[in-house]
């Protein structure tokens, strides 16, 4: 037995022990099956931080590693409900018509993902230089919300102001979005950079993040998944979970750990040694989302 | 120094001060007002700052006079919560006083392209 098999049976027992509880109402029974149905446990997988087109000594196989992510992905035992990739498709290219065609192969590659649900989210590599007008021509708009079994999603949009500004016009966007749910609600944010000060010497930060966590910060189930340091890191701003992935191109430094940012030379013996992505296992009745980092390739 | 001899100093410079752009920030001790200190001329342009590496004396006042070549740039010094916007055309003057010694990363914060990510220098304060 698999872990998510594992998983989705404990499931099934809680919710059955739940159900019990209500005996003698068979009615009401029926009704909590249906809603633990809709709000059943799933899992979801993030990737990012993939750099298209980046050509350099910090990762010889650029060309192939993404390639070798999806085919990862795709031979996961279950395969996920969605996959979201948080940022930074693309290394960044002055040419605009460069911009776009590295879009367009990492298009045609991940429609090899076997999961047809996929979500897109820039990075300031691909919209900082044009606020975003290349990546919403091939992915669509740079924030959205979408609901998953019970889990409102929020996807906000910290690069596509190239001072790393989410404005004031989403920040009104994310308030109104959020004033129709209810204040228990589970809620995950979408992001690529962080929206803390994490390292702003290093650019690791959001300018008005303060601001975006203050609208979220009433709200008791809050959690952020983020990109654009390329390793794994967890924090918490008050009651709100922040948690950043592993990148597809190369790890970088520890937050602030060196004067510059420079990243972790690539090691020929142990090739995409701190790269990978993420499994996430969510529980949409208790807010709960269990991490499981994996390898580029898995042997 | 005061107020008019920094104008004719920076006058000399062959600095227009923005009125919009012009910061004057004071990191440190209150004693830094109205003292304009040594002026370090600082060059942004796509992807370096000229010089990168600006060296003062603890307690030194010194005003840096930031400015925009060829793109917006920013520049941000988050020890010293200084950030500024540099916009081609205008000259950003911001004074400090580094009260501890140490060195002081400074990046440019505004993504200005292909190298924007080197974009950064250090503030190196001596005692
Ligand atoms: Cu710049």
């Amino acid at each position: 037995m698999d872990r998510r098999n594992f998983l989705s049976l404990a499931a099934v027992g809680g919710g059955a022990v739940f159900v019990s509880g209500l005996s003698g109402c068979a009615n009401l029974g029926g009704m909590d099956k249906a809603a633990n149905a809709a709000n059943a446990n799933f899992y979801f997988v993030q990737l990012s931080d993939i750099h298209w087109g980046y050509k350099g000594p910090d990762n010889p196989d650029a060309a192939v590693t993404l390639g070798k992510a999806v085919a990862t992905v795709n031979a996961l035992a279950d395969q996920p409900d969605f996959i979201v990739f948080t940022g930074d498709l693309t290394h960044t290219t002055d040419d605009g018509l460069e911009r776009r065609r590295r879009m367009a192969e990492f298009k045609r590659i991940v429609a090899a993902l076997k999961v047809k649900d996929v979500r897109f989210m820039p990075g300031e590599h691909d919209a900082s230089l044009d606020r975003g007008a290349a990546f919403m021509e091939h992915f669509g708009p740079t924030h959205y919300t979408f609901d998953h079994r019970g889990v409102h999603f929020v996807a906000l949009d910290n690069v596509s102001d190239p001072g790393a500004k989410i404005g004031d016009e989403q920040l009104a966007w994310l308030e109104a979005d959020l004033a129709r749910l209810d204040k228990a609600a589970p809620i995950v944010v979408l992001t690529h950079r962080p929206l803390f000060d994490l390292a702003p010497k290093w650019d690791w930060a959001t300018r008005d993040g303060a601001k975006a966590l203050q609208i979220l910060t009433p709200f008791q189930n809050v959690t952020v998944f983020y990109g654009h340091i390329h390793q794994e890191h967890h924090h918490m701003t008050g009651h709100i979970a922040h948690h950043s992935s592993k990148s597809l191109i190369f790890p970088l430094p520890a937050p602030g750990s060196q004067e510059k940012r420079t990243p972790v030379p690539w090691d020929a013996a142990m090739p995409y040694r701190g790269l990978g992505f993420r499994e996430v296992d969510t529980d949409p009745r208790k807010a709960t989302y269990a991490i499981t980092e994996l390898p580029v390739v898995r042997t | 120094m005061s107020a008019l001899s920094r104008r004719s100093a920076l006058k000399r410079l062959g600095i227009v001060l923005a009125s919009a752009g012009t910061m004057a920030l004071v990191a440190g001790s209150p004693r830094a007002q109205g003292q304009a200190g040594r002026i370090i001329e600082i060059e942004a342009r796509r992807f370096r700052f000229t010089p990168n590496e600006i060296k003062i004396k603890r307690g030194e006042v010194v005003t840096l006079a930031l400015r925009a070549v060829d793109f917006p740039h920013g520049f941000n010094l988050p020890d010293l919560s200084i950030r500024a916007d540099l916009i081609p055309g205008q000259v950003v003057t911001v004074r400090i006083q580094a009260v501890q010694p140490g060195r002081f990363a400074f990046l440019c914060d505004n993504f200005c392209g292909e190298h924007h990510e080197e974009m950064s220098g250090t503030l190196i304060v001596d005692t």
